[in-house]
Formats: C-alpha cells, structure tokens, sequence
C-alpha cells in the first residue's frame, strides 16, 4: 500500500493559520494503514489546531471527517454539500487523494496534510519499508521475486555493484543490497544459473520516462 | 492512609493506561484542562504487557503537540505507581499541582472564559 506520513504541525498551521473554517479531511485507505492520514490521525489534527486557534485567540471552527477514499469520485462526493462551509480544507490522503480533491473542489483552498512517501509494506507497526517504485513493467519473475528497482539503491538490472558490502548497500548499511537478496533467493530456489542471462535492458517509457501515465480498460469502461 | 493532595484533581478511570489515547489527552486540553497526569502501572508490570508503555509515548506525542500549538508540553505528565504506592501517588498529585500553579492556567481556559464574558473565569484552587 501507499505509505506516507504526516506533516510536521507547525508546517500545517503555517498553512492555515489565517483560516477561519478548517476541514481536516482523512482517507479511510492506505493512509489509514499506516496512521497517517485516517479518522484517528484527522481527529488529532483538528483537535491540535482547534488548541492552536484557541490560544492564540483566533476565532475559528475546526471539523474533522474521513472519506472513505479520497482516489475515489463517489467518495469525495459526499463533501460536496458542506465543503462550502469551510475556508480551506486540510487532505490526509495520499498525494494522489489530495489532488482529486482539489480538482473536484477547483475553488477551494486545499492543503496536503500528509507527505507521501512510497508503495511499501508494514513489516511491523510503525515499521514500513518500500517495495515496489510502481515502474510500470513488472520484473519480479526474473528477479527471484526481489525488485532491483526498489531494492537496489541504483535501481540496476544487473547487479550487485562494487558498493555490497556484506550484504548492505554502500548507501547507508542498514539498507541490505538488493542484488545480495536477490542472490540468496535465487540459492535458496536453486536457479543461480538465471546469473548467466543478463536481465535486458528495461523499457522505461512505462515509468516516469513516459510522462504521467494513465491506465485505459475499455472492457471496465461504461 | 488518609493522604492529603491537592483537590484540584479530577480521576479518570480506565482498565489500563494504554486505554488513554492521543485523542483523549488532547480532549482534556480542549475543555480546559490545566495540566493532565497520566497515571500508570510501573513500567515492566503491566497486566496487559506493554500498556504503560504505549502511554508513555502517547504522552510523548501529546508533549510534542502541545509544544508546537503555544500550550507548553509541561503541562502533560506520566507517572508510573503501583497500586500499593498511594503516598508517592499524593506525592506525585503535589508536584503536578505545583507545576501547573507555576504554569498558570491553561491559555484554553483563560480563552475560553473570556469568551463566555466578564465574571466567568474559573479560579484554580491553590
């Protein structure tokens, strides 16, 4: 899922310090996940600035709310009769939520509460870890399952570089080289003769290279 | 026993202290409070294993919050007492009390009895 976490307060009431109506808007999908940006995370929010407001003698009503997701029309839609009512309104969701947001409410002021940070997993609580760059070609099949371009710092096909260092990424040792993970499954899997077919060059229009990408499935459309 | 500490306190029961959540704490702050004692188990003791611990941070982060809104992270404090420790605990009361005297009233009270108009501002007992 989508990892992020949340912004610094102050950067936050930096944002909306002059706002009279605020709405703290969460997102009941990944950023709930990793307690970012769901209902909890919004009722904190709001009750951290409503303090804020409060002592500084600003008059101001704060309100939290938590769609259900906000990459999601049917969901943002239920804003639609009270997001009048504020002045700005604070997006817990993902990069990608707040955008759609912001471009179904183009008149109002909205603010990212969250910084988005990678498609990873949650190996403990309070503990995530990247996994995937979303390159938009799958290699795990040749890669023993281990993706090189989330894992390898440099993002090689054909690796490990000269910077493994008993099994740790010369960019910091407590990232564990992705080509060493990828060695020891493909042991533990017994095809370390896939060594011996160099993985081809990658095609990276279908990632950032291409531009902003999209998705069309006519047999889904209506 | 019949120790003596200071009656500004209102107690708040829960089955255990990571019961007390962020949301909770802040709330207190919202209506007024002056200064909020987290209360738990000695650290190693809980009954539910790490309880007290996920208080401990809770407060942290309550601490970190009420620093950068202007209210003061003093104002939050947890304390870890066994149930046998009742005269650490009106210890415990008094220096609180104390620290909050020291602080003054909460600027969320002051605020707010302002806003209620001349005359409503709640004296904090000494």
């Amino acid at each position: 899922m989508i990892k992020a976490i949340g912004k610094p307060l102050e950067e936050i009431i930096g944002n909306v310090q002059d706002a009279g109506k605020v709405l703290v808007a969460g997102c009941d999908g990944c950023v709930t996940v990793c307690e970012a940006g769901g209902l909890k995370e919004a009722k904190v929010l709001a009750s951290a600035l409503r303090l804020y407001y409060t002592q500084a003698g600003k008059p101001a009503q704060v309100d939290e709310v938590s769609l259900t997701r906000q990459c999601d029309k049917e969901y943002l839609a239920q804003l639609s009769d009270r997001i009048d009512d504020y002045d700005a309104v604070i997006s817990l969701a993902c990069g990608a939520g707040c955008q759609f947001l912001t471009e179904m409410y183009n008149h109002k002021v909205v603010f990212p509460g969250v910084d988005t940070c990678f498609i990873g997993v949650n190996e403990e609580r309070g503990y995530f870890t990247e996994r995937c760059q979303a390159c938009g070609r799958c290699i795990l099949a040749e890669t023993g399952g281990i993706c090189p371009i989330a894992r390898c710092s440099k993002r090689m096909l054909n690796g490990p570089c000269g910077g493994s260092d008993k099994g740790k990424c010369e960019v910091n040792p407590d990232i564990p080289c992705g080509w060493e993970l990828i060695y020891e499954r493909l042991k533990t899997l017994g095809q370390l003769d896939r060594f011996e077919n160099p993985v081809a060059p990658k095609d990276w229009t279908s990632s950032r290279d291409g531009g902003p990408r999209k998705i069309v499935r006519e047999d889904l459309r209506i | 026993m019949r120790l003596q500490y200071p009656p500004s306190l209102r107690i708040i029961e829960v089955p255990c202290s990571g019961k007390v959540d962020i949301v909770h704490l802040l709330l207190a702050f919202e209506q007024g409070a002056d200064g909020v004692m987290v209360v738990g188990c000695l650290e190693g003791d809980c009954h539910y294993q790490a309880g007290n611990l996920y208080a401990k941070k809770r407060v942290g982060r309550v601490k970190e919050i009420l620093e950068k809104v202007g209210l003061g992270g003093e104002r939050i404090g947890m304390f870890n007492l066994s149930s046998g420790m009742g005269g650490k605990f009106a210890e415990y009361v008094r220096e609180m009390t104390g620290k909050v005297l020291e602080l003054g009233p909460s600027p969320i009270r002051t605020a707010k009895a302002t806003a209620a108009g001349p005359g409503a501002v709640e004296v904090a007992p000494s």
